[in-house]
Protein backbone atom coordinates (compact mmCIF):
# COMPACT_ATOMS: atom_id res chain seq x y z
CA UNK A 1 0.00 0.00 0.00
CA UNK A 2 1.02 3.49 -0.40
CA UNK A 3 1.78 5.60 3.14
CA UNK A 4 3.19 9.16 4.05
CA UNK A 5 5.89 8.28 6.17
CA UNK A 6 8.14 10.68 7.98
CA UNK A 7 11.82 10.97 6.96
CA UNK A 8 13.01 13.47 9.92
CA UNK A 9 11.57 17.19 10.98
CA UNK A 10 10.36 19.00 8.10
CA UNK A 11 10.89 15.96 5.92
CA UNK A 12 8.11 13.55 4.51
CA UNK A 13 7.81 11.21 1.58
CA UNK A 14 5.02 8.36 -0.13
CA UNK A 15 7.02 4.94 0.04
CA UNK A 16 5.22 1.22 -0.13
CA UNK A 17 4.24 -0.17 3.21
CA UNK A 18 2.74 -3.72 3.84
CA UNK A 19 -0.81 -3.29 4.57
CA UNK A 20 -1.36 -3.70 8.58
CA UNK A 21 -2.05 -7.32 9.85
CA UNK A 22 -4.73 -7.67 12.53
CA UNK A 23 -3.12 -7.57 15.77
CA UNK A 24 -5.75 -7.80 17.74
CA UNK A 25 -9.01 -9.99 17.68
CA UNK A 26 -10.78 -6.94 18.28
CA UNK A 27 -9.04 -5.00 15.86
CA UNK A 28 -10.04 -4.06 12.00
CA UNK A 29 -8.35 -2.83 8.48
CA UNK A 30 -9.84 -0.27 7.26
CA UNK A 31 -9.29 1.16 3.96
CA UNK A 32 -9.09 4.89 3.80
CA UNK A 33 -11.52 6.85 1.48
CA UNK A 34 -10.56 10.23 2.83
CA UNK A 35 -8.60 11.92 5.75
CA UNK A 36 -7.02 15.10 6.52
CA UNK A 37 -4.06 16.81 8.06
CA UNK A 38 -4.23 18.03 11.56
CA UNK A 39 -2.86 21.18 12.92
CA UNK A 40 -1.51 19.41 15.69
CA UNK A 41 0.37 16.67 12.85
CA UNK A 42 2.49 19.79 11.73
CA UNK A 43 4.18 19.53 15.47
CA UNK A 44 5.25 16.15 14.38
CA UNK A 45 6.09 17.16 11.53
CA UNK A 46 8.43 20.01 12.77
CA UNK A 47 10.24 17.59 15.22
CA UNK A 48 8.05 18.95 18.16
CA UNK A 49 6.78 15.22 19.50
CA UNK A 50 9.14 13.19 21.34
CA UNK A 51 9.58 9.89 20.16
CA UNK A 52 8.43 10.54 16.56
CA UNK A 53 10.46 7.46 14.83
CA UNK A 54 11.55 7.41 11.48
CA UNK A 55 8.49 5.86 8.88
CA UNK A 56 5.88 6.57 11.14
CA UNK A 57 2.61 6.96 9.32
CA UNK A 58 0.85 10.41 10.42
CA UNK A 59 -2.38 11.01 10.26
CA UNK A 60 -5.63 10.71 12.92
CA UNK A 61 -8.65 12.11 11.10
CA UNK A 62 -9.59 9.38 8.64
CA UNK A 63 -12.58 7.31 7.71
CA UNK A 64 -12.80 4.46 5.20
CA UNK A 65 -14.04 1.10 4.41
CA UNK A 66 -13.82 -2.00 6.70
CA UNK A 67 -12.14 -4.59 5.11
CA UNK A 68 -11.09 -6.93 7.45
CA UNK A 69 -12.34 -7.55 11.03
CA UNK A 70 -10.86 -9.68 14.02
CA UNK A 71 -12.12 -12.68 15.43
CA UNK A 72 -13.77 -11.19 18.19
CA UNK A 73 -15.74 -8.29 15.98
CA UNK A 74 -19.40 -7.91 16.55
CA UNK A 75 -20.46 -4.64 15.73
CA UNK A 76 -19.05 -3.96 12.68
CA UNK A 77 -18.87 -6.28 8.86
CA UNK A 78 -16.47 -6.03 6.07
CA UNK A 79 -17.56 -3.12 3.64
CA UNK A 80 -19.36 -0.92 6.01
CA UNK A 81 -18.46 2.97 5.44
CA UNK A 82 -16.95 4.27 9.02
CA UNK A 83 -15.69 7.20 10.37
CA UNK A 84 -12.93 6.43 13.21
CA UNK A 85 -12.44 8.62 16.12
CA UNK A 86 -9.04 10.31 16.92
CA UNK A 87 -8.96 8.47 20.52
CA UNK A 88 -7.99 4.33 20.23
CA UNK A 89 -10.16 3.48 23.46
CA UNK A 90 -10.71 0.16 24.78
CA UNK A 91 -14.63 0.79 26.39
CA UNK A 92 -13.41 -1.05 29.58
CA UNK A 93 -10.87 0.87 32.08
CA UNK A 94 -11.81 2.88 34.67
CA UNK A 95 -11.09 5.87 32.24
CA UNK A 96 -13.53 4.78 29.39
CA UNK A 97 -15.94 3.50 31.76
CA UNK A 98 -16.37 7.19 33.15
CA UNK A 99 -16.90 8.20 29.26
CA UNK A 100 -13.17 9.63 29.61
CA UNK A 101 -12.43 7.94 26.11
CA UNK A 102 -9.23 10.64 25.51
CA UNK A 103 -7.28 9.29 28.74
CA UNK A 104 -7.70 5.34 27.77
CA UNK A 105 -5.39 2.84 30.14
CA UNK A 106 -4.85 0.22 28.21
CA UNK A 107 -4.01 1.07 24.67
CA UNK A 108 -0.77 2.78 25.21
CA UNK A 109 2.04 1.19 26.69
CA UNK A 110 4.78 4.41 26.35
CA UNK A 111 2.87 6.93 28.48
CA UNK A 112 0.17 7.15 31.44
CA UNK A 113 -0.65 10.84 31.10
CA UNK A 114 -2.12 10.44 27.24
CA UNK A 115 -4.21 7.63 25.70
CA UNK A 116 -3.92 5.95 22.30
CA UNK A 117 -3.71 8.14 19.05
CA UNK A 118 -3.04 7.10 15.78
CA UNK A 119 0.15 8.27 13.38
CA UNK A 120 0.75 10.12 16.50
CA UNK A 121 4.36 9.39 17.28
CA UNK A 122 5.06 6.62 20.00
CA UNK A 123 3.93 8.88 22.85
CA UNK A 124 0.74 8.00 22.47
CA UNK A 125 1.28 4.43 21.67
CA UNK A 126 2.80 3.70 18.40
CA UNK A 127 0.10 2.97 16.01
CA UNK A 128 0.64 4.32 12.65
CA UNK A 129 -2.08 6.30 11.02
CA UNK A 130 -4.60 6.99 8.66
CA UNK A 131 -2.54 9.26 5.79
CA UNK A 132 -2.18 6.27 3.88
CA UNK A 133 -4.28 3.21 1.94
CA UNK A 134 -5.13 1.27 4.69
CA UNK A 135 -5.06 1.47 8.93
CA UNK A 136 -5.48 -0.82 11.74
CA UNK A 137 -8.01 0.07 13.64
CA UNK A 138 -8.31 -1.43 17.38
CA UNK A 139 -11.03 -1.40 19.03
CA UNK A 140 -13.77 -1.88 16.60
CA UNK A 141 -15.98 -2.47 18.54
CA UNK A 142 -16.02 0.59 20.53
CA UNK A 143 -14.54 2.98 18.51
CA UNK A 144 -15.42 3.28 14.62
CA UNK A 145 -19.10 4.55 13.74
CA UNK A 146 -20.76 3.51 10.14
CA UNK A 147 -21.24 7.01 8.46
CA UNK A 148 -25.04 7.91 8.40
CA UNK A 149 -26.47 7.92 4.77
CA UNK A 150 -27.38 11.78 4.64
CA UNK A 151 -23.49 12.70 5.67
CA UNK A 152 -20.69 14.14 3.68
CA UNK A 153 -17.57 12.42 3.86
CA UNK A 154 -16.10 15.66 4.38
CA UNK A 155 -18.14 16.49 7.53
CA UNK A 156 -17.33 13.16 8.95
CA UNK A 157 -13.76 12.83 8.46
CA UNK A 158 -13.63 16.55 9.80
CA UNK A 159 -15.97 14.96 12.68
CA UNK A 160 -13.23 12.55 13.78
CA UNK A 161 -11.64 15.46 15.74
CA UNK A 162 -11.04 19.05 14.34
CA UNK A 163 -15.01 19.91 14.94
CA UNK A 164 -15.12 17.46 17.70
CA UNK A 165 -12.32 19.34 19.28
CA UNK A 166 -13.98 22.69 18.92
CA UNK A 167 -17.40 21.86 20.37
CA UNK A 168 -15.61 19.98 23.36
CA UNK A 169 -13.68 23.60 23.59
CA UNK A 170 -16.91 25.39 24.01
CA UNK A 171 -17.98 22.71 26.41
CA UNK A 172 -15.18 23.04 28.47
CA UNK A 173 -15.91 26.73 28.82
CA UNK A 174 -18.61 26.62 30.48
CA UNK A 175 -20.25 28.77 28.68
CA UNK A 176 -23.31 30.62 30.38
CA UNK A 177 -26.19 32.93 28.52
CA UNK A 178 -25.01 36.12 27.46
CA UNK A 179 -20.81 35.53 27.59
CA UNK A 180 -18.32 36.85 26.11
CA UNK A 181 -16.09 34.40 24.93
CA UNK A 182 -12.94 35.07 22.77
CA UNK A 183 -11.44 32.39 20.64
CA UNK A 184 -7.83 32.37 19.89
CA UNK A 185 -6.83 30.99 16.58
CA UNK A 186 -9.47 30.75 13.36
CA UNK A 187 -8.12 27.36 12.81
CA UNK A 188 -10.57 24.34 11.76
CA UNK A 189 -10.73 23.88 15.80
CA UNK A 190 -11.49 27.64 16.58
CA UNK A 191 -13.47 28.18 13.94
CA UNK A 192 -16.08 25.20 15.29
CA UNK A 193 -15.35 26.23 18.95
CA UNK A 194 -16.70 30.19 18.21
CA UNK A 195 -19.85 28.41 16.54
CA UNK A 196 -20.43 26.36 19.18
CA UNK A 197 -19.56 28.83 21.70
CA UNK A 198 -22.98 30.28 19.80
CA UNK A 199 -25.02 27.33 20.30
CA UNK A 200 -24.11 27.37 23.99
CA UNK A 201 -25.76 30.66 24.36
CA UNK A 202 -22.96 33.31 24.55
CA UNK A 203 -24.11 37.01 24.07
CA UNK A 204 -20.47 37.63 22.05
CA UNK A 205 -18.41 35.78 20.35
CA UNK A 206 -14.49 37.35 19.27
CA UNK A 207 -12.04 35.35 17.37
CA UNK A 208 -8.59 36.51 17.14
CA UNK A 209 -5.59 35.39 14.52
CA UNK A 210 -3.93 37.38 11.84
CA UNK A 211 -4.44 35.39 9.04
CA UNK A 212 -7.08 37.34 6.72
CA UNK A 213 -8.64 34.69 4.93
CA UNK A 214 -9.15 32.88 8.79
CA UNK A 215 -10.55 35.92 10.18
CA UNK A 216 -12.46 36.12 7.13
CA UNK A 217 -13.77 32.48 7.77
CA UNK A 218 -14.44 33.34 11.39
CA UNK A 219 -17.08 36.67 10.15
CA UNK A 220 -18.74 33.81 7.00
CA UNK A 221 -19.09 30.58 9.00
CA UNK A 222 -18.38 31.59 12.33
CA UNK A 223 -20.84 34.93 12.62
CA UNK A 224 -17.74 35.99 14.98
CA UNK A 225 -16.27 39.38 15.62
CA UNK A 226 -12.16 39.58 14.86
CA UNK A 227 -9.43 40.80 15.59
CA UNK A 228 -5.99 40.88 13.85
CA UNK A 229 -3.10 40.78 16.76
CA UNK A 230 -0.54 42.45 14.18
CA UNK A 231 -2.47 45.19 14.42
CA UNK A 232 -2.10 45.87 17.83
CA UNK A 233 0.92 46.76 19.73
CA UNK A 234 -0.54 44.37 22.33
CA UNK A 235 -3.62 42.22 22.09
CA UNK A 236 -3.97 41.79 25.51
CA UNK A 237 -4.44 45.84 26.02
CA UNK A 238 -7.22 45.43 23.05
CA UNK A 239 -9.03 42.27 24.59
CA UNK A 240 -9.44 44.31 27.74
CA UNK A 241 -10.51 47.22 26.40
CA UNK A 242 -13.00 45.46 24.02
CA UNK A 243 -14.45 43.68 27.31
CA UNK A 244 -14.81 47.41 29.05
CA UNK A 245 -11.82 46.37 30.81
CA UNK A 246 -13.41 43.14 32.63
CA UNK A 247 -11.72 41.13 29.82
CA UNK A 248 -13.26 37.79 28.52
CA UNK A 249 -15.85 35.54 30.22
CA UNK A 250 -14.57 32.23 28.95
CA UNK A 251 -11.11 32.18 26.48
CA UNK A 252 -10.78 29.11 24.39
CA UNK A 253 -7.38 28.47 23.18
CA UNK A 254 -7.20 26.87 20.12
CA UNK A 255 -3.91 27.30 18.74
CA UNK A 256 -1.56 24.88 20.89
CA UNK A 257 2.08 24.43 20.54
CA UNK A 258 3.18 26.49 17.24
CA UNK A 259 1.67 30.17 18.19
CA UNK A 260 3.18 32.67 16.54
CA UNK A 261 2.79 36.35 18.12
CA UNK A 262 5.89 36.39 20.17
CA UNK A 263 9.50 35.92 18.68
CA UNK A 264 10.81 34.72 21.86
CA UNK A 265 8.39 31.84 22.27
CA UNK A 266 8.42 30.65 18.55
CA UNK A 267 12.74 30.37 18.42
CA UNK A 268 12.62 28.84 22.15
CA UNK A 269 10.12 26.46 21.53
CA UNK A 270 9.04 25.51 17.93
CA UNK A 271 12.30 26.61 16.03
CA UNK A 272 14.85 25.38 18.68
CA UNK A 273 13.28 23.02 20.97
CA UNK A 274 14.32 24.74 24.13
CA UNK A 275 10.81 24.51 25.34
CA UNK A 276 7.84 21.88 24.45
CA UNK A 277 6.69 24.53 22.23
CA UNK A 278 5.21 28.28 22.09
CA UNK A 279 3.38 29.20 24.94
CA UNK A 280 1.99 32.77 23.69
CA UNK A 281 -1.83 31.27 23.09
CA UNK A 282 -2.19 30.41 26.77
CA UNK A 283 -0.53 33.04 27.85
CA UNK A 284 -3.01 35.96 26.03
CA UNK A 285 -5.57 33.46 27.32
CA UNK A 286 -4.58 33.80 31.15
CA UNK A 287 -4.00 37.51 30.53
CA UNK A 288 -7.17 38.29 28.50
CA UNK A 289 -9.96 36.23 30.48
CA UNK A 290 -11.31 38.16 33.16
CA UNK A 291 -10.60 37.18 36.96
CA UNK A 292 -12.77 34.32 38.18
CA UNK A 293 -13.38 33.13 34.54
CA UNK A 294 -12.81 30.30 32.61
CA UNK A 295 -9.86 29.38 30.33
CA UNK A 296 -10.52 26.03 27.84
CA UNK A 297 -7.58 24.77 26.10
CA UNK A 298 -7.92 22.26 23.50
CA UNK A 299 -4.37 23.33 21.73
CA UNK A 300 -1.94 20.41 21.63
CA UNK A 301 0.86 20.66 23.86
CA UNK A 302 3.50 17.89 24.07
CA UNK A 303 4.94 16.60 27.49
CA UNK A 304 8.16 19.01 27.80
CA UNK A 305 7.47 21.91 30.14
CA UNK A 306 6.37 25.37 28.25
CA UNK A 307 6.99 28.88 29.66
CA UNK A 308 3.18 29.65 31.04
CA UNK A 309 2.45 32.16 33.54
CA UNK A 310 1.04 30.10 36.15
CA UNK A 311 1.46 32.50 38.72
CA UNK A 312 -0.99 35.17 36.59
CA UNK A 313 -4.17 32.06 36.58
CA UNK A 314 -3.68 31.63 40.29
CA UNK A 315 -4.11 34.76 40.88
CA UNK A 316 -6.97 35.81 39.05
CA UNK A 317 -8.70 32.86 40.38
CA UNK A 318 -9.10 31.25 36.99
CA UNK A 319 -10.83 28.02 36.37
CA UNK A 320 -8.19 26.05 33.69
CA UNK A 321 -10.28 23.52 31.77
CA UNK A 322 -8.61 21.06 29.03
CA UNK A 323 -8.25 17.39 27.59
CA UNK A 324 -7.72 15.97 24.87
CA UNK A 325 -11.40 15.63 22.80
CA UNK A 326 -13.17 12.39 23.56
CA UNK A 327 -14.52 12.43 20.43
CA UNK A 328 -17.14 9.52 20.34
CA UNK A 329 -19.05 11.26 23.37
CA UNK A 330 -19.77 14.40 20.84
CA UNK A 331 -20.99 12.46 18.04
CA UNK A 332 -24.92 11.93 18.84
CA UNK A 333 -25.38 15.78 19.53
CA UNK A 334 -23.18 16.80 16.68
CA UNK A 335 -24.65 14.52 14.15
CA UNK A 336 -27.95 16.81 14.83
CA UNK A 337 -26.09 19.86 14.84
CA UNK A 338 -24.56 18.88 11.55
CA UNK A 339 -27.54 17.51 9.88
CA UNK A 340 -29.47 20.88 11.11
CA UNK A 341 -27.02 23.42 9.91
CA UNK A 342 -26.35 24.56 13.09
CA UNK A 343 -22.41 23.38 12.34
CA UNK A 344 -20.82 23.19 9.07
CA UNK A 345 -17.06 21.63 9.91
CA UNK A 346 -16.83 21.32 5.56
CA UNK A 347 -16.93 25.31 5.27
CA UNK A 348 -13.48 25.47 6.32
CA UNK A 349 -11.82 22.62 3.87
CA UNK A 350 -9.64 24.73 1.35
CA UNK A 351 -7.45 21.98 -0.27
CA UNK A 352 -7.29 18.69 -1.33
CA UNK A 353 -4.26 17.12 -1.64
CA UNK A 354 -3.51 13.37 -3.51
CA UNK A 355 -1.62 11.32 -0.86
CA UNK A 356 1.57 11.40 -3.64
CA UNK A 357 1.50 15.29 -3.09
CA UNK A 358 1.31 14.95 0.69
CA UNK A 359 4.83 16.79 1.06
CA UNK A 360 3.34 19.44 -0.57
CA UNK A 361 0.59 19.50 1.21
CA UNK A 362 2.56 19.44 4.64
CA UNK A 363 4.59 22.24 3.90
CA UNK A 364 1.88 24.65 1.95
CA UNK A 365 -0.11 23.82 5.59
CA UNK A 366 2.36 24.46 7.66
CA UNK A 367 3.31 27.94 6.30
CA UNK A 368 0.23 28.79 5.42
CA UNK A 369 0.18 29.29 1.92
CA UNK A 370 -2.26 29.92 -0.57
CA UNK A 371 -4.85 30.45 2.13
CA UNK A 372 -5.22 27.11 3.42
CA UNK A 373 -7.20 26.63 6.31
CA UNK A 374 -7.89 22.87 6.29
CA UNK A 375 -6.26 20.33 3.94
CA UNK A 376 -7.72 16.95 3.12
CA UNK A 377 -5.59 13.86 1.74
CA UNK A 378 -7.20 11.73 -0.72
CA UNK A 379 -5.74 8.07 -0.87
CA UNK A 380 -6.43 6.85 -4.14
CA UNK A 381 -6.49 10.04 -6.27
CA UNK A 382 -3.56 10.31 -9.32
CA UNK B 1 -14.88 61.02 35.16
CA UNK B 2 -18.35 61.12 35.45
CA UNK B 3 -19.99 57.73 35.85
CA UNK B 4 -21.01 56.75 32.33
CA UNK B 5 -17.37 56.74 31.58
CA UNK B 6 -16.25 54.59 34.09
CA UNK B 7 -15.57 51.22 32.50
CA UNK B 8 -17.27 47.54 33.40
CA UNK B 9 -14.43 46.61 35.53
CA UNK B 10 -14.92 49.18 38.10
CA UNK B 11 -18.62 48.87 39.07
CA UNK B 12 -20.78 46.29 40.16
CA UNK B 13 -22.74 45.46 36.27
CA UNK B 14 -21.50 45.18 33.02
CA UNK B 15 -22.56 48.21 30.99
CA UNK B 16 -23.81 47.26 28.13
CA UNK B 17 -26.45 44.30 28.59
CA UNK B 18 -25.54 41.05 25.64
CA UNK B 19 -28.02 41.61 22.54
CA UNK B 20 -31.78 39.75 23.41
CA UNK B 21 -32.18 36.27 22.91
CA UNK B 22 -34.58 37.20 19.44
CA UNK B 23 -31.56 39.21 18.35
CA UNK B 24 -29.47 36.30 18.20
CA UNK B 25 -31.63 34.27 17.40
CA UNK B 26 -32.48 35.81 14.17
CA UNK B 27 -28.76 36.13 13.03
CA UNK B 28 -27.31 33.39 14.49
CA UNK B 29 -27.78 29.73 13.18
CA UNK B 30 -29.36 27.61 16.11
CA UNK B 31 -28.58 29.83 18.69
CA UNK B 32 -28.59 28.84 22.44
CA UNK B 33 -29.91 25.07 21.31
CA UNK B 34 -27.12 23.73 23.91
CA UNK B 35 -28.13 26.52 26.32
CA UNK B 36 -28.80 24.64 29.32
CA UNK B 37 -24.89 23.73 30.51
CA UNK B 38 -26.33 20.35 32.31
CA UNK B 39 -27.49 18.96 28.57
CA UNK B 40 -24.35 19.11 26.83
CA UNK B 41 -22.19 15.95 25.93
CA UNK B 42 -19.50 16.51 28.33
CA UNK B 43 -21.32 17.44 31.64
CA UNK B 44 -20.92 15.81 33.86
CA UNK B 45 -17.09 15.47 33.50
CA UNK B 46 -17.49 11.58 34.49
CA UNK B 47 -20.33 10.06 33.15
CA UNK B 48 -21.23 6.10 32.80
CA UNK B 49 -22.18 5.36 29.16
CA UNK B 50 -24.25 2.12 29.15
CA UNK B 51 -22.77 0.76 26.80
CA UNK B 52 -19.00 1.68 24.76
CA UNK B 53 -19.18 -1.67 22.98
CA UNK B 54 -16.81 -3.45 24.95
CA UNK B 55 -17.66 -6.98 25.57
CA UNK B 56 -14.65 -7.75 28.27
CA UNK B 57 -13.70 -6.82 31.52
CA UNK B 58 -10.03 -6.57 30.70
CA UNK B 59 -9.31 -6.96 26.82
CA UNK B 60 -7.26 -9.84 25.56
CA UNK B 61 -3.96 -9.51 25.51
CA UNK B 62 -2.02 -8.79 22.34
CA UNK B 63 0.43 -10.36 21.29
CA UNK B 64 4.05 -9.12 22.39
CA UNK B 65 6.06 -9.86 19.07
CA UNK B 66 9.37 -7.74 21.09
CA UNK B 67 10.03 -7.12 24.52
CA UNK B 68 7.65 -3.66 23.98
CA UNK B 69 9.41 -0.98 25.39
CA UNK B 70 6.42 0.91 28.39
CA UNK B 71 6.54 3.88 30.31
CA UNK B 72 7.56 2.65 33.86
CA UNK B 73 4.76 4.07 35.53
CA UNK B 74 2.64 1.11 34.07
CA UNK B 75 2.05 -1.83 35.70
CA UNK B 76 2.78 -3.86 32.61
CA UNK B 77 2.46 -3.35 28.84
CA UNK B 78 -0.91 -2.53 27.90
CA UNK B 79 -2.85 -5.35 26.55
CA UNK B 80 -3.04 -3.17 23.00
CA UNK B 81 -0.19 -1.33 21.63
CA UNK B 82 1.11 -0.23 18.27
CA UNK B 83 3.63 -2.25 16.63
CA UNK B 84 4.65 0.32 14.12
CA UNK B 85 8.53 1.01 13.90
CA UNK B 86 10.08 -1.27 16.68
CA UNK B 87 13.27 0.00 18.38
CA UNK B 88 16.33 -0.56 16.61
CA UNK B 89 19.79 0.01 16.35
CA UNK B 90 21.13 3.13 18.57
CA UNK B 91 18.18 5.14 18.71
CA UNK B 92 16.60 1.90 19.73
CA UNK B 93 19.31 1.62 22.62
CA UNK B 94 18.69 5.42 23.69
CA UNK B 95 15.04 4.96 23.60
CA UNK B 96 14.76 1.66 25.22
CA UNK B 97 17.23 3.37 28.10
CA UNK B 98 14.27 6.27 28.26
CA UNK B 99 11.97 3.97 28.95
CA UNK B 100 13.50 1.76 31.40
CA UNK B 101 15.11 4.36 33.35
CA UNK B 102 12.81 7.29 33.50
CA UNK B 103 9.24 8.13 34.26
CA UNK B 104 6.87 10.73 32.39
CA UNK B 105 7.88 12.85 35.32
CA UNK B 106 11.65 13.28 34.82
CA UNK B 107 12.66 16.29 31.85
CA UNK B 108 15.62 13.08 31.36
CA UNK B 109 13.06 10.60 29.98
CA UNK B 110 11.79 13.53 27.29
CA UNK B 111 14.96 14.13 26.46
CA UNK B 112 16.22 11.37 25.53
CA UNK B 113 13.68 10.18 23.45
CA UNK B 114 14.44 13.28 21.68
CA UNK B 115 17.80 12.61 21.31
CA UNK B 116 16.45 9.27 20.34
CA UNK B 117 14.68 11.07 17.66
CA UNK B 118 17.75 12.78 16.31
CA UNK B 119 19.89 9.88 15.84
CA UNK B 120 17.27 7.78 14.01
CA UNK B 121 16.92 10.99 11.34
CA UNK B 122 20.57 11.17 10.97
CA UNK B 123 21.17 7.38 10.66
CA UNK B 124 17.79 7.22 8.34
CA UNK B 125 19.50 9.80 6.16
CA UNK B 126 22.54 8.28 5.77
CA UNK B 127 21.46 4.71 5.64
CA UNK B 128 19.19 6.57 3.04
CA UNK B 129 21.62 7.41 0.49
CA UNK B 130 23.11 3.70 0.22
CA UNK B 131 19.51 2.61 -1.18
CA UNK B 132 18.08 3.60 -4.28
CA UNK B 133 15.90 6.05 -3.22
CA UNK B 134 18.18 8.49 -1.44
CA UNK B 135 16.44 10.98 0.83
CA UNK B 136 15.53 14.16 -1.36
CA UNK B 137 15.55 17.61 0.91
CA UNK B 138 13.42 19.10 -2.04
CA UNK B 139 10.80 17.01 -2.73
CA UNK B 140 10.50 15.61 0.77
CA UNK B 141 9.85 19.22 2.43
CA UNK B 142 7.63 19.85 0.12
CA UNK B 143 9.48 23.58 -0.87
CA UNK B 144 8.40 23.62 -4.32
CA UNK B 145 5.08 24.65 -3.60
CA UNK B 146 6.80 28.13 -2.30
CA UNK B 147 6.84 29.00 -6.50
CA UNK B 148 3.22 27.12 -6.90
CA UNK B 149 1.45 28.08 -3.84
CA UNK B 150 2.22 32.01 -4.10
CA UNK B 151 5.09 31.26 -1.08
CA UNK B 152 5.90 35.31 -1.52
CA UNK B 153 2.26 36.44 -2.00
CA UNK B 154 0.53 34.00 1.14
CA UNK B 155 3.20 35.66 3.58
CA UNK B 156 2.67 39.74 2.53
CA UNK B 157 2.33 41.53 5.44
CA UNK B 158 2.47 38.33 7.72
CA UNK B 159 4.18 39.05 11.09
CA UNK B 160 5.42 35.55 10.77
CA UNK B 161 7.19 35.45 8.02
CA UNK B 162 10.46 37.01 10.48
CA UNK B 163 10.43 33.80 11.57
CA UNK B 164 10.13 31.44 8.34
CA UNK B 165 13.25 32.45 6.88
CA UNK B 166 14.74 30.04 9.97
CA UNK B 167 12.95 27.06 8.53
CA UNK B 168 15.66 25.82 6.28
CA UNK B 169 18.45 26.98 8.70
CA UNK B 170 16.63 24.45 10.70
CA UNK B 171 16.33 22.02 8.32
CA UNK B 172 19.95 22.27 6.47
CA UNK B 173 21.84 23.99 9.63
CA UNK B 174 22.21 20.33 11.47
CA UNK B 175 23.78 19.08 7.89
CA UNK B 176 25.99 21.66 7.26
CA UNK B 177 27.31 21.60 10.69
CA UNK B 178 27.96 17.81 10.46
CA UNK B 179 29.79 18.37 6.57
CA UNK B 180 31.91 20.99 8.50
CA UNK B 181 32.93 18.54 11.35
CA UNK B 182 33.60 15.83 8.70
CA UNK B 183 35.64 18.36 6.51
CA UNK B 184 37.99 19.16 9.44
CA UNK B 185 38.27 15.99 10.75
CA UNK B 186 39.46 14.03 7.84
CA UNK B 187 41.53 17.03 7.13
CA UNK B 188 43.05 16.32 10.70
CA UNK B 189 43.54 12.89 10.11
CA UNK B 190 45.00 13.20 6.89
CA UNK B 191 47.48 16.01 8.47
CA UNK B 192 48.57 14.05 10.71
CA UNK B 193 49.05 11.26 8.28
CA UNK B 194 51.64 13.33 6.32
CA UNK B 195 53.39 14.07 9.52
Amino acid sequence: MRAMVYRGPYKIRVEDKDVPPIEHPNDAIVRVTLAAICGSDLHLYHGMMPDTRIGHTFGHEFIGIVEQVGSSVQNLQVGDRVMVPFNIFCGSCWFCARGLYSNCHNVNPNATAVGGIYGYSHTTGGYDGGQSQYVRVPFADVGPVRIPDWMHDEDAVLLTDAAATGYFGAQLGEIAEGDTVVVLGAGPVGLVAAQSSWLMGAGRVIVIDHLQERLEKARTMAHAETLDYDEYDDIVVEMKKQTDHLGADVVIEAVGAEADGNLAQQLTGPKFKLQGGSATALNWAIDGVRKGGTVSVVGAYGPIPNAVKFGDALNKGLTLRMNQTPVKRQWPRMFEHVRNGHLTPRAMVTHRFPLEHIAEAYHVFSAKLDGCIKPLVLPDAA
Amino acid sequence: MTDPEIPSAYVRDKRTPPPSREELRARIPGWGVDLDPADRPSYPKLQYPADTGAHWDFPERQPEKWPREHSIEHAFVTPVFGTAQPPRGLSGAIRRYAYARFSEGRLAHWLLLIVGDRVDAWGSHLRSFATLRPDDPVTETGVRSEFTRGGLRSRRGRSDARHHALDPVVVAGPWVAGAAAAYVGVRSLARAARR
